[in-house]
């Protein structure tokens, strides 16, 4: 016999019926089953250990992402741009968007660039298990790594943006002061909602697949309801004459909340001094959006973890 | 082990396809010379215990109904689901025990559950019914799935080795090793997709077997790059299994697995038809 007689004995001494053996046998080695969720505690430093993993995946990402297009990287900028200069054309000049909005051109790109990094992180979020089975069924690691990688991709990429954000802020009039401190600070809350919603819809989309084509909408009504291109309060309140809590309820989605935030730090003529009255409570629900959706993310895309990759 | 199989065989009702005389393992295919290495120690280290797999497959809808949106829209209001989804058994009752040492071949026609069998087995196929035990953590061989075309061959292996979950410290000291095992020379500094077939496959394998495993699992990785090559991964596998507890070997070229392996299960249709000396289930399964 190959193996000695203990193990052939260990099989044969917890009977014959089958499975019982085989569990016991198993159990007096210190096997363990292969599939099992680790407890979220480990699940975290396992994740944690993954670290290098995920930047080199989000770095190889963003380095292969425009190599078939002539512009390469320079379409991360331009597409927010195009999109600023539509909005700008549709809804500053034509339809009177701009209302009393005194720098409207700052305005405007601050909402586009801030709220294109929520939207792109989710919309790529959402195809980060579904588009890579291939991986998943092949290796092993935690899941999250992948929604987290494409979630730094995206912040890697907004590196670039911001900085021409800020020069088109400095060009249209606004000058650093103080305030712009906080910057980092709003991004930092605003990465974190992000990492949450994109682990959430990473699991959505693994187990719905519509939801791929679902999402453009829901991005689009979510970009209308954060006032990217019109003031909130103005439009909605004093134009609809709809009550004041509809305009709250609508600054204190995490989107409109970090808009305002940020437009409140960049824009020089949108604070209360020059007459603008920031919608009660944006940095509490930055915080508390920040906070949550990181929170109930890892948790929710957690209690997943061993079903990824089926069917 | 040929009592344990063929009580288990009899447990599950599964007659073998030969008489338990026949069916044994072999710990030493090439009697006397090499043996230590092919001697298993005796610590079991995969096992599988009545294992049933369970695919479901999406999109095998009939002609009539694909791409209609009448129909979808219909199935949606009618709440009846996904009518494409279809489940295919592709492991029915499958139950061995591996052991230290153990290279153990798995073969067997197209669709017979190879692969799945060795997907369940690293932890990445949950089991429907019974379940798989192991001992530390079984990875496939194989990061294709994790490399990037676009990318260089220098940083696909840093990806690559990353994705098997090495440190920093690893990949630098795995990084000359692996360049020079592949033989692509300065072809690692340029796109992998600049590549000729053999050399990506060359590539590839070179970053897969870099790290050590408990367990190994390695599907048709053989079977690629000239014949130098093909020496070079044979003598490579051959190191992994010395390093590695047990190793899993699922090709379709019955030569390597009669070289490499010290056992073989044959499968046919998700069941184990039998299981033993490679060289009495390669002739049995040529018959067959």
């Amino acid at each position: 016999m190959s193996q000695p007689e203990s193990a052939v004995a260990d099989a044969q001494a917890g009977g014959r019926s089958g499975q019982e053996p085989l569990a016991k046998l198993a159990k007096r080695y210190g096997l363990r089953r292969a599939i099992a969720r680790p407890r979220f505690p480990v699940y975290l430093r396992q994740l944690w250990q993954r670290r290098h993993f995920i930047l080199t995946y989000a770095t190889s990402r963003n380095v292969t992402k425009y190599s078939n297009s002539a512009l390469g990287q320079l379409w991360q900028v331009l597409t927010p741009l195009l999109n600023a200069a539509i909005y700008y054309v549709m809804f500053g000049l034509i339809l009177g968007g701009k209302g009393d909005i005194v720098n409207y051109p700052a305005f405007l790109l601050t909402g586009m660039f801030v709220f294109t990094y929520t939207q792109r992180t989710v919309t790529a979020g959402a195809k980060s298990i579904s588009g890579n089975l291939s991986m998943i069924r092949a290796l092993h690691f935690p899941r999250a790594s992948l929604p987290l990688a494409y979630t730094i991709q995206e912040l890697q990429q907004l590196a670039i943006s911001m900085g021409v954000l800020f020069v088109i802020v400095v060009a249209t009039g606004e000058w650093p002061t103080w305030f712009w401190l906080m910057i980092p600070v709003v991004l930092g809350l605003q990465t974190m909602f992000n990492i949450g919603a994109g682990l959430v819809v990473a699991r959505l989309g693994a187990q719905m697949r519509d939801l791929n084509q679902l999402l453009p909408f829901i991005t689009r009504t979510w970009l209308y309801a954060s006032g990217v291109f019109f003031s909130i309060q103005e439009k909605v309140v004093e134009s609809a004459e709809m009550p004041q809590w509809v305009a709250n309820v609508m600054y204190l989605n995490p989107a409109a909340s970090y808009i305002e935030w940020m437009r409140e730090i960049l824009i020089g003529t949108y604070r209360p001094e020059f007459g603008h009255h920031p919608p009660p409570m944006v940095w509490m629900s930055c915080v508390f959006w920040a906070v949550f959706a990181l929170g109930f993310g890892f948790w929710y895309f957690w209690r997943a973890e061993e079903r990824y990759g089926r069917g | 082990m040929a009592e344990l199989t063929k009580e288990l065989s009899q447990v599950k009702g599964d007659k073998p396809a030969v008489s338990g005389k026949d069916v044994r393992v072999h710990p030493n295919p090439d009697p006397p010379g090499k043996a230590p290495l092919d001697v298993p120690t005796g610590t079991p280290t995969v096992i599988v215990d009545d294992l049933h797999i369970v695919y479901r497959v999406y999109g095998a809808a009939s002609d009539a109904e694909k791409g209609n949106a009448v129909n979808a829209l219909t199935r949606i209001l009618r709440r009846q689901g996904r009518p494409q989804m279809k489940e295919v058994h592709a492991v029915k009752g499958v139950t061995f025990v591996a052991y230290h040492g153990d290279a153990i071949g798995i073969v067997g026609r197209n669709g017979s559950g190879k692969s799945t069998l060795l997907r369940a087995i690293a932890g990445l196929l949950p089991p429907h019914k019974g379940a798989v035990y192991t001992d530390g953590q079984p990875s496939l061989l194989g990061v294709n799935a994790a490399l990037m075309r676009e990318l260089t061959g220098e940083r696909n292996i840093v990806l690559g080795c990353y994705a098997m979950g090495m440190t920093p410290a690893e990949v630098k000291e795995k990084y000359q090793e692996i360049v020079d095992f592949s033989g692509i020379d300065e072809f690692v500094q340029l796109p992998m997709s600049t590549y000729s077939s053999g050399m990506g496959a060359r590539l590839r394998f070179a970053i897969s077997s870099a790290k050590t495993h408990d367990v190994l699992l390695i599907d048709e990785a053989l079977a690629t790059g000239d014949r130098e090559f093909r020496k070079k991964s044979e003598e490579r596998i051959r190191q992994i299994r010395e390093s590695a507890g047990t190793v899993f070997l699922v090709a379709h070229d019955l030569r390597v697995i009669e070289q490499t392996c010290n056992r073989v299960i044959w499968l046919h249709k998700g069941k184990i038809k039998m299981d033993g000396d490679p060289k009495e289930v390669i002739a049995a399964y040529n018959k067959g």
